[in-house]
């Protein structure tokens, strides 16, 4: 078994408005040091080994990512990702 | 003549869209599900409505972009039919790659539901015959459109590369009237405070976030979303 795990951030510059007040928040909590927060989305695919990793950048770049506002990384495990 | 209005699960606007073709313009109206493989041979217009279609699973209209009635809408697009897309609808377009850009979160972070001042941009609208008052020559400049918004990813973004296309081939169709300093829009940032884009050969695309359906009748506070309804019936004749 093959999983892929796609991670999808907004580009660099774009604002993450999520992201920014979890910063907030986060200073008000005490935490100090922060320079930057942003969050993203996280997709597994679980394959059954069959699938390339040219398909799995296909589906990001048709459907999974929009490369307008967002860049992807792509991790490719055989078995737990993590 | 005779407009599709799509409906796509989760929309929530085809029937306040439905409502201001057929009673109020008294224009013949088919729905249309989303998984029918083609828009029906009579069809002269189609409209996108606003909603959640697909729930905005994974980004708002990128699931709706790619159903079974997209390829027929693009290959009536493509020949220069006329299109709108209202709020998903505008998302979906973007989506769909019909208009270039996409929607993002607003930047305070919140659903925005509200009326707008809208400025009319550019030289003149299109799609293709407009109501005078919208027309660039006869303008009075101090003219805006009163019109509600309603979403939560209504902030416009493009590259800018691609603002300065858009505002070259007079494609910036509304832009909100208030603006922070650096030009975005104070409702939810839009990049150069623009609210609707126009696209394809013939302008014959018009995507916006504001709900022109939504001010169609006096009673609903405003009537100014009719100019824009009625010129996309005019540019149908």
């Amino acid at each position: 078994m093959v999983k892929a795990r796609v991670q999808i951030f907004l580009k660099e510059g774009v604002l993450d408005p999520q992201g920014s007040t979890i910063h907030k928040n986060l200073e008000r909590m005490g935490f100090e040091g922060i320079k930057d927060v942003r969050i993203g989305k996280c997709v597994e695919i679980e394959t059954d080994g069959g699938c390339r990793p040219e398909q799995i950048t296909k589906m990001c770049d048709d459907l999974l990512a929009n490369p307008v506002m967002e860049d992807y990384e792509i991790h490719i495990h055989d078995g737990d990702p993590r | 003549m005779k407009i599709a209005v799509i409906q796509f699960p989760g929309s929530n606007c085809d029937g306040d869209a439905l409502w201001a073709f057929r009673e109020v313009l008294k224009v013949q109206v088919d729905l249309v599900w989303h998984e029918q493989a083609s828009l029906g041979s009579d069809i002269t217009g189609v409209v996108i409505p606003g909603g959640f279609s697909y729930g905005d699973y994974l980004r708002s209209g990128c699931v709706a972009a790619h159903a079974p009635i997209m390829a027929s809408i693009k290959r009536f697009a493509e020949h220069g039919g006329s299109v709108l897309g209202i709020c998903n609808g505008f998302q979906i377009l973007c989506e769909a790659h019909l208009l270039p850009g996409a929607l993002l979160p607003n930047d305070q972070g919140r659903f925005v539901c509200r009326f707008e001042e809208l400025d009319i941009s550019g030289s003149s609208i299109s799609f293709p015959v407009m109501d005078p008052r919208l027309r660039g020559e006869d303008r009075d400049v101090d003219f805006s459109l009163s019109i509600p918004v309603a979403n939560h990813e209504g902030r416009y973004f493009a590259d800018a590369a691609t603002i300065r296309e858009l505002e070259k081939a007079d494609l910036i169709a509304f832009r909100y009237r208030h603006r922070h300093p650096d030009g975005s829009a104070k409702v939810n940032g839009s990049v150069a405070s623009i609210a609707g884009i126009f696209g394809g050969l013939k302008k014959n695309i018009l995507g916006m976030m504001p709900h022109p359906e939504r001010a169609c009748e006096k009673i609903l506070g405003s009537d100014d979303g009719l100019m824009i309804l009625n010129a996309m019936v005019e540019g149908m004749r």
